[in-house]
């Protein structure tokens, strides 16, 4: 018998997992891709003219519109995977990628 | 009538009855791009849907890769699926042909054993199918017409079996069995609806219960459902004797996953699949006439590897002649060869064993072949030397 404990295991067990590896749809919402992240957009608000290109540029869908009344759209971290891409289309060059601190 | 009505043997071409008895097996769908030499499958499925004697689907698509796709919808979706390939087409198919067992697709697909190019070569050995050992279908290799024909019925029970659901690949060799006009029984039309009852999925794609399928295996996951997939088709093995057994009470004609021939007393086995055991059968009653203690051991189930069955076949045997109909570039031992020294290593009265290539591109394999593979296994056997491949008849 080996005496060395092995880390890094399997989220779930082999057996347990469903037939055809399927899913109910919408699974990709419980695939928190967030901590993919090195880089966080962080929105200067005052700059901001709610134009909605971060809104129509990022790949992965996170910014959600926060309506007329707050004009502007916030970045869901829990999914944002950090690309930067809003950062660089912002025609008022007014999202700054911060990068995540360990 | 339908030449499946017949009760006496028929002679009709090996692809066509196939055919016929994907139409016994009532295939709801089947989707395939022609390629030779499996081009007769799939031409006479189009003439059976297109004479309204199968209710089938047929769908022309513009590729083998679109071929499996579409398999792989109807499968999901509960239709009954067949399809057929060949050498480039396997190759350009097997994108998808590796994600069908994880999705735990029942599908048939039958493969006329092709080399694959280049040069171009139309031919038959076993290139296509070694090239895509390892993608997890349950694999079986027929021997003949009559073979091809029972099995094409045989391989929906088992695959669609609750307790495999896997693809099947059902491995014939192109034009030296697909082409050859055979004797063949049909098995009755209503004892096939009593074998093989409708394919009900387990996991439906359905609009009315939405269902991911074919989705992404982060780290975390993947391995895990590989090792699923594996115990899948490790498991498989008792259901595919099961078929077997159940299909012998039924037509009377029994199935192993190893096949014997002459194998009492045999000191020497030849180890083969396919078509060429036919020949190899030949030659070893030839040879048994002439005193020689020799026997032959078929491997007809190839994925999952029947390891016991084989053991147990090749016991007290002294030396093995292993052939492959394909070879490894850069390893000293086709594949077939590689993987049976694998499994014997660990036998303490492990037998010699010697690697010849025959057969490839479609270079003819006579029965004089086979005296020379047994001559040949036993002398560098007896001389302690058991290495390189040899590649039989190749001009240097």
């Amino acid at each position: 018998m080996s005496k060395t404990k092995i880390s890094m295991e399997g989220a779930v067990k082999a057996g347990e997992l469903p037939l055809g590896f399927a899913a109910r749809p919408g699974s990709t919402r419980n695939f928190k891709t967030g901590d993919w992240r090195s880089a966080r957009p962080v929105l200067d608000r005052e700059k901001c003219i709610y134009c909605g290109f971060c809104y129509i540029y990022c790949p992965d869908g996170v910014y959600q519109d926060m309506g007329p009344e707050e004009k502007y759209y916030k970045a869901d971290l829990d999914y944002c995977k950090g690309c930067g891409v809003c950062a660089q289309e912002c025609p008022k060059n007014c999202i700054q990628m911060l990068v995540e601190e360990v | 009538m339908s030449v499946t009505d017949s009760t006496k043997p028929v002679g009709i071409e090996v692809s066509l009855a196939m055919a016929e008895a994907v139409k016994l097996a009532e295939a709801e769908v089947v989707a395939a791009y022609p390629i030779t030499p499996q081009t007769h499958i799939v031409e006479h499925l189009s003439d059976l849907v297109a004479n309204g004697e199968l209710e089938a689907a047929y769908i022309p698509v513009e590729s083998e890769q679109s071929a499996l796709s579409a398999c792989i919808g109807s499968s999901a979706a509960g239709a009954r699926t067949f399809t057929a390939t060949s050498s480039q087409g396997l190759m350009y198919m097997a994108e998808m042909v590796f994600i069908a067992p994880m999705l735990r697709v029942p599908i048939v697909m039958a493969v006329a054993n092709r080399a694959i190019s280049g040069p171009i070569n139309i031919w038959n050995d076993h290139s296509d199918i070694m090239s895509v050992r390892d993608c997890g279908w349950i694999q079986i290799f027929a021997e003949n017409g009559q073979e091809a024909t029972d099995l094409s019925i045989i391989s929906f029970r088992i695959a669609e079996d609750k307790n495999v659901m896997m693809p099947f690949i059902l491995n014939i060799d192109g034009f030296t069995l697909s082409h050859f006009i055979e004797p063949i029984v049909f098995p009755e039309a209503a004892k096939v609806k009593k074998f093989l009852p409708p394919y009900e999925t387990t996991h439906k794609l359905d609009l009315a219960k939405p269902m991911s399928m074919g989705l992404l295996g982060a780290p975390e996951y993947y391995a895990e459902s590989k090792k699923a997939t594996d115990n899948a088709l490790l498991g498989s093995k008792p259901y595919v004797q099961k078929a077997f057994d159940e299909y012998a009470a039924i037509f009377g004609r029994q199935y192993k996953l190893v096949e014997t021939y002459r194998m009492e007393g045999a000191e020497t086995a030849i180890v083969a699949m396919g078509s060429i055991a036919e020949t190899a059968m030949t030659a070893v009653d030839e040879m048994r006439e002439a005193g020689e203690k020799v026997g032959l051991v078929r491997l007809r189930l190839w994925r999952p590897f029947p390891v016991e069955e084989f053991r147990a076949a090749v016991r007290g045997v002294k030396t093995l002649a292993v052939v492959d109909r394909h070879f490894t570039p850069g390893f000293p031992e086709g594949p077939v060869a590689t993987e049976i020294r694998a499994l014997m290593y660990h036998e303490d009265d492990r037998p010699r064993m010697s690697n010849f290539i025959l057969g490839l591109g479609g270079r003819d394999v006579p029965r004089n072949h086979f005296k020379y593979v047994v001559e040949k296994a036993k002398d560098l056997g007896a001389a302690g030397r058991q290495g390189q491949y040899e590649m039989v008849g190749v001009q240097e």
